[in-house]
């Protein structure tokens, strides 16, 4: 941690000693980034990153724009298009913005990157001018200035207050279920630590009643021990006897659990199957604390969009006027109730050379439309188009677009060579839809938006964006068309645009969205409104007031959005398929076998949603899916929940899968809480569609609170997602298209949803196991540890004697002890990863905490317990009668017995380690056998001198007489062999009697190791090779006894328990062995 | 280690061992087949360690004697010189030690071990003056003088002593039998650990004026003994009475028999230990013994170890055979498994 704080700190000192340039008194002048105050008018040349949030005063466009990068805050790569007002955007010069006088009133810092307020108060000429600012005019700080030269801004947020320092606020701590059963284990050892400390003091008393022990003639105290108060002298006793028991509490366990996750967190970024090639992207720990979480974890929560499916859209079909049309090779094909029909377009098409789109399209839709109503199409169709190529927040790529005004517009209808950016792909893909049938978008400057319309180009005045959110579920741009009327074009889910539609064909749009959802596609609604000039000026003028209002602004912009987005015209719907990503059917699958409850929350429609978790094997065909939808009403609610209730007791039928949508769900949680989450915990499939944000984290925080305390996890990519992301236990964000607000949020971040299946069949098994050990392992050392000091306390009448030197109970923690178990945690792989990500089913004995359940808690502990006893006593009855162990006849101290004590402990509780590796890499041999001889040698070095600056000389050569007593070390190895006796028996007899699937996993494994071993071991250094082959001779030479009954066990697995799932992992088997 | 992180330009991880967790790696399992030769090997190899063990340790002889006296059932009583006579009726075999015991004894008690000043031991003049505070309440003298050696173990010092008295011939005369007195004390305590202060004007005498002998002792340090090796801090006795026991009833090495004719041991014959009696037990309830014993290599008289080595090895024996059984067993069940399927 300290290393990483150092890295923080350098980064910070070159961040706050940038050299930044300030108008100051009239000039530029050069200074720290760190000096900036607000209201300090800043100079930003192109691609520098901003010190601190400005507001844009002018750039050096006569517009006032510029633009800018957020790929640091929030990973958006597109550009951003900011804007200064009229007023300043004039003053270029240092010396113009000098004499400029304005006052900016803002709102109290706040973290959310996309909400700015505030209003510039500018006095010219004696007359003060109003002007609103949002965030289109807040120039973040870690942003980058693109594509402009330079620009001005004044410093509104600065420091800590400033929008990026806000967010970097440390997310509300996330507690692995690992600490907090650690947190348990540690107040039964506080439990056991206090019980000790008083068993001790009571005894000590009673012990001592009798003077000839308290204060025999040989040993007598001082007259300030004997004044003492009896009281006082209890307290200290009892004092005493806790700082002497004091390391049964494993305090370096902290220490060691943060150094595991901090270091053990790296290997999952290194981890090349994490890694996703096309977008050259790794995964992301941004919070190493809940590594061993992934292991456990028992419901996983998903997106749907951009999670399940790759987020990259393709125009597909779209319902024009109640008239269905197909996109074909860049053509819009009608599809008619009769399939033939549109396979003869197809034929007649193909023959078409290039015409241009609309006589096309006039004559392919003739087809089957009178002639009076043609005219119509055509009109009601293009105007179908423009609004789909004009309302949007897309914008071109680069100044490309000049050339194309005049390019050969007619021979070529899709224009390779513009680009769009846009911030939803089902923007970016309508728009270049709309360019391939023939009303290109070309670009569009503050105020106009150009189109080209079959060559044509037409200018439309941008009057205003009514911009997207998540709440209303459409947008809606105000442009006026070159004829001069003023259009609305509103563009949204069919769920906000059809009630608010007056007019169209509706009802036939309806049934076609339907259809279209069916299908598995993304669908909008597309409609229009025209507006008198009388109320475009209401319009614009209640707009004005609620964009520029200080206080509530949102709520008053969302009343005007709702004013405006009425009386609409339906002109038709689009279709957008959203692919599925790659291996997503596997990955569920494999969770599913795992044991995981996989629920996707989608904000979807019902069929859409459906048809989705159909196609990617989330629902099966088999099962029996049971619906929660379209509830009004509490009661009916009630009732149908209890419906469903029922049906999953009498339906024998192997898997259930429920749907619930957004409303019925929110009163499902109202008022049915617990029966609810009863139908969910027997359906093996949950979907929730049409949700809101919040409601997904609402879904996650029951589920969490429920009386089993399952372990979630969700995975989403989108802003919409974030909530939900930081609800769950475990939050994964995909860096995928909708920006990195889900990635930021998340405690991982992956590139794909096949990803997490590695994530936590592999990583999250291996660190839960890795963590299990070390907790259980440093509880177990530590009672080894400080148990014979308790019993020694029965033979030196409670004096709070010690039977270890000082510096051996110091560092037997620090030293002795310290890196056989860290590196364990690092490196142990109990089966190979290749297996687990096979056989999810291994998921499932790690399940519930299971290693850290208080039964194995208990057995560690009494294991430790029984070591120390073998440890303590044999080291007595050796002693015997305190006979000499010398072949000189000389005696033994305390301090010598204590050493003895001590080595054995450190070589036991070092082989127990060993004992229970199952992964022995050089570095594994290393630090094991490396730690018993740093116990030797340090003991000899300890021992062979005379300390200068000690106080007493008690360890001096008393390891070196031990080690030259033979009967000390043939009772070493006794011991030693004596503890792990009955150890081992247990791990052999647990092995053969009731093997875990985790160990049949191990055993096939050997087994099967040769087969597999050209794969796995396939990188090319030579240590490597060699290791390889060490390795297949290693197994070899196991397999020579045991061949036969570990070829009968892996023949007889059964690892699935139910027979479906055998046929996929058949199928997996064979492709990753 | 290898725990540097270093950016790298593109996004893609190194493809090394270490990172992808692929490092070469020894994969034991702890299955029956392995586990079963080595129980019977362990097994085996442990029971005929305890057998030799075992008879070394038979092999060894002790005579011991409890020469407390309390309530009239010896012939010792406070304050006197007392006798303990026995007869060998054959060759105690050699190198024969004696050694003293003492039972109820705490020199392991917290404030008794502590009780020391390991720098004023190592000859050091200022420890000398000024005794650590640890030492008290035997750290200054009524008078105020430094105690020297100061601390309730040396304080505490056993000053009984012994002398033995052989009688080769039934109705002859007592020969003493000569006690090694040297080599008892750790060689590293005795020659480095534990200094006189240096000599003013070639006496000891002078080097320790200025302080005052541990109140229970008769005589100051630098007369414990009249040989100059074996005087003052490296007296032997009290080097070896230093070294604090670890366990309640503890034993002392007291003399080395292994001069003149006793090489091979005590011969057979009566002998007679005088005991000069002076160190009180009975307040404590404690026990003095006197322990004639040899010694092999392994130490003293202990059948623990080899009775230890027999039982753990046909505890191997044991487990190996009720696991032969299992394994058999559970290997036909496996294999009618497979049958069935």
């Amino acid at each position: 941690q300290g290393y990483e704080d150092w890295l923080r700190h350098n980064s910070d000192n070159e961040v706050n000693g940038a050299p930044v340039y300030v108008v100051r008194s009239g000039g530029l002048v050069k200074t720290r980034s760190k000096n900036i105050r607000v209201g300090d008018i800043v100079r930003i040349a192109k691609d520098e990153i901003f010190p601190a949030d400005l507001v844009l005063l002018s750039s050096d466009r006569l517009d006032g724009s510029c633009h800018v990068t957020t790929a640091s805050l929030d990973g958006e790569t597109n550009l951003k298009t900011h804007v200064a007002v009229p007023e300043t955007a004039v003053l270029q010069t240092v010396a113009n913005l000098d004499s400029l006088i304005a006052v900016i009133e803002c709102q109290q810092p706040e973290a959310d990157l996309y909400r700015f307020m505030g209003r510039m108060i500018i006095t010219q000429q004696m007359e003060e001018i109003v002007r609103p600012l949002g965030p289109e005019s807040l120039l973040l700080r870690g942003a980058r200035l693109k594509n402009t030269k330079e620009i001005f801004g004044v410093a509104v947020y600065t420091g800590m207050e400033t929008k990026m320092a806000l967010n970097y606020k440390s997310k509300s701590q996330k507690r692995s279920a690992v600490e907090k059963s650690m947190n348990t284990f540690l107040i039964i050892y506080l439990i056991i630590l206090i019980s000790e400390a008083i068993i001790s003091t009571i005894l000590k008393y009673t012990w001592q009643a009798e003077e000839k022990w308290d204060e025999p003639w040989y040993n007598q105290k001082t007259e300030h021990q004997r004044n003492s108060s009896k009281i006082l002298r209890f307290i200290s006793d009892f004092l005493a006897f806790l700082v002497l028991y004091n390391f049964i509490i494993p305090i370096s366990l902290y220490v060691t659990v943060e150094m595991q996750k901090f270091l053990g967190s790296f290997f999952i970024g290194w981890d090349l199957d994490l890694h996703h090639e096309e977008s050259d992207q790794k995964a992301l720990v941004n919070t190493s604390d809940l590594n061993e979480e992934l292991g456990q974890v028992e419901y996983v929560f998903t997106d749907k969009t951009g999670t399940l499916t790759e987020n990259e859209m393709q125009f597909r079909e779209c319902s024009i006027n109640g008239v269905k049309y197909q996109e074909i090779n860049g053509r819009l094909v009608p599809e008619g109730p009769t399939p033939d029909s549109s396979e003869g377009n197809l034929s007649y098409l193909g023959s078409l050379s290039h015409l241009n789109n609309l006589s096309h399209l006039t004559t392919s839709s003739s087809f089957r439309t009178s002639p009076e109503y043609e005219t119509e199409l055509i009109k009601e169709h293009g105007l179908f188009f423009k609004a789909v190529s004009l309302c949007h927040t897309v914008q071109i790529s680069n100044v490309q677009t000049d050339g194309i005004g005049d390019g050969p517009w007619q021979s070529n209808l899709t224009p390779s060579h513009l680009e769009y950016y846009a911030s939803s792909p089902d923007e970016k893909a309508l728009v270049e839809a709309a360019a391939r049938i023939g009303i290109v978008f070309i670009g569009s400057s503050e105020e106009t938006m150009e189109v080209k319309t079959l060559g044509k180009l037409e200018r439309y005045k941008l009057l205003h964006i009514l911009e997207f959110d998540s709440d209303r579920r459409r947008m809606s741009v105000i442009v006026q068309a070159p004829s001069g009327e003023k259009f609305l074009f509103a563009k949204g889910a069919e769920s906000s645009i059809l009630p608010r539609c007056i007019g169209g064909e509706i009802e036939k749009t309806r049934i076609h969205v339907d259809e279209f959802a069916l299908k598995g596609l993304r669908t909008l609604c597309i409609a229009c409104r025209q507006f008198t000039p009388k109320e475009y000026e209401a319009i614009d003028r209640r707009l004005f007031e609620a964009r520029t209002a200080l206080q509530r602004r949102e709520e008053k912009l969302a009343d005007v959005f709702q004013f405006i987005e009425k009386d609409l015209i339906l002109l038709g719907a689009t279709a957008v398929e959203d692919r599925l990503q790659d291996k997503v059917r596997e990955t569920i699958e494999a969770l599913r076998m795992a044991g995981i409850k996989v629920w996707v929350l989608t904000g979807d429609k019902h069929e859409t949603a459906v048809s989705v978790s159909l196609s990617c094997g989330h629902f099966h065909r088999t099962m029996n899916i049971l619906e929660l939808i379209n509830q009004k009403s509490d009661s009916g609610c009630a009732e149908q929940l209890r419906q469903l209730a029922r049906r999953i007791t009498e339906d024998h039928v192997i898997q259930h899968g429920l749907v619930v949508d957004g409303p019925s769900l929110s009163l499902a949680l109202r008022e049915h809480e617990k029966l609810f989450m009863d139908v969910c915990r027997s359906c093996s499939a949950v979907l929730c569609c049409r949700m809101a944000p919040l409601q997904k984290a609402k879904v996650i925080r029951l589920i969490k609170i429920s009386p089993e305390k399952p372990i979630t996890l969700a995975v989403g990519d989108g802003a919409n997602d974030v909530s939900m992301i930081q609800e769950a236990h475990v939050g994964i964000g995909i860096m995928g298209k909708e920006g990195r607000q889900a990635a930021r949020n998340s405690d991982y971040a992956i590139a794909r949803f096949k990803f997490l299946s590695r994530l936590l069949l592999v990583h999250g098994h291996f660190y839960y196991i890795r963590i299990a050990t070390l907790v259980q392992y440093f509880f177990y050392k530590n009672v080894c540890f400080i148990t014979p000091q308790f019993l020694y306390q029965f033979y030196c009448l409670f004096s709070q004697q010690t039977l270890y030197d000082s510096v051996y109970l110091t560092l037997y923690n620090i030293c002795f002890t310290s890196l056989p178990i860290l590196i364990h945690s690092l490196l142990e792989q109990h089966v190979d990863p290749h297996v687990l990500q096979s056989k999810p089913a291994l998921y499932r004995d790690i399940s519930k905490n299971r290693h850290l359940s208080i039964k194995t808690f208990l057995y560690w502990t009494t294991l430790g317990f029984s070591h120390a006893f073998t440890f303590f006593f044999g080291s007595y009855f050796l002693l015997g009668n305190d006979i000499s162990l010398l072949g000189n006849g000389q005696m033994f101290g305390n301090w010598t017995f204590g050493t003895l004590v001590f080595t054995v402990m450190v070589i036991t509780v070092t082989v127990k380690m060993a004992l229970e590796t199952h992964y022995w890499t050089w570095i594994n041999h290393l630090v094991t056998w490396g730690s018993i001889i740093f116990y030797f040698v340090f003991s000899l070095f300890y021992g062979g001198i005379l300390w200068p600056f000690s106080g007493s000389q008690n360890m001096y050569f008393v390891f070196i007489q031990l080690l030259s007593s033979g009967s000390a070390w043939f009772g070493i190895i006794l011991m030693v062999v004596t503890c792990l006796f009955l150890d081992i028996v247990k791990k052999v007899l647990g092995r053969q009697l009731h093997p875990t699937s985790t160990e049949k996993a191990q055993l096939t494994e050997t087994n099967s190791g040769i087969k597999c071993l050209d794969s796995m071991c396939c990188f090319s250094e030579g240590e490597a090779a060699c290791a390889s082959v060490g390795r297949m001779l290693e197994r070899v030479i196991g397999r020579c006894s045991p061949a036969h009954i570990s070829r009968s066990w892996s023949a007889s697995d059964p690892f699935c328990t139910n027979d479906r799932s055998v046929l996929t992992l058949s199928t997996m088997d064979s492709s990753t062995c | 280690m290898t725990w540097s992180v270093t950016a790298r330009g593109a996004h893609q991880p190194d493809n090394t061992a270490f990172t992808q967790q692929r490092l070469p790696a020894w994969q034991p399992l702890l299955s029956a087949s392995i586990a079963l030769p080595l129980f019977f090997c362990a097994g085996l190899a442990f029971i005929g360690l305890g057998l030799g063990l075992y008879y070394t340790s038979n092999g060894i002889k002790e005579l011991e004697y409890d020469y407390t006296g309390n309530s009239g059932t010896s012939n010792c009583s406070v304050s006197c010189q007392c006798a303990w006579y026995f007869s060998l009726p054959e060759l105690f075999q050699g190198p024969v030690f004696l050694y003293y015991e003492l039972s109820n004894f705490y020199q392991n008690y917290r404030r008794y071990v502590v009780s020391r000043d390991d720098a004023q031991l190592s000859g050091l003049q200022s420890a000398l003056r000024q005794p650590i505070n640890e030492c008290a309440p035997y750290q200054y003298s009524a008078g105020g003088l430094p105690i020297a050696p100061c601390g309730a173990i040396a304080n505490s010092l056993f000053n009984d002593s012994f002398s033995l008295w052989h009688q080769r011939s039934a109705g002859g005369p007592y020969v003493e039998v000569p006690l090694d007195r040297t080599g008892i004390a750790w060689w590293s305590d005795y020659h480095v650990k534990f200094r006189n202060p240096p000599l003013v004007n070639g006496s000891l005498a002078l080097a320790f004026q200025g302080t005052a002998p541990p109140p229970n002792w008769p005589r100051p340090v630098y007369e414990l003994s009249s040989d100059p090796n074996n005087t003052g801090f490296i007296n032997q006795d009290f080097v070896v009475w230093m070294r604090t026991a670890a366990l309640p009833t503890f034993r002392k090495l007291y003399a080395r028999i292994r001069q003149g004719n006793y090489t091979a041991g005590l011969p057979r014959g009566a002998y007679r230990v005088n005991i000069t009696y002076n160190y009180p037990v009975t307040a404590f309830g404690g026990h003095k013994r006197i322990i004639f014993s040899s010694i092999s290599w392994m130490g003293g008289k202990n059948p623990f170890l080899g009775i230890a080595y027999l039982v753990v090895g046909s505890l191997c024996i044991l487990t190996g055979f009720v696991m032969l059984v299992v394994y058999i067993r559970y290997q036909d069940q496996n294999d009618d498994d497979d049958d069935e399927e």
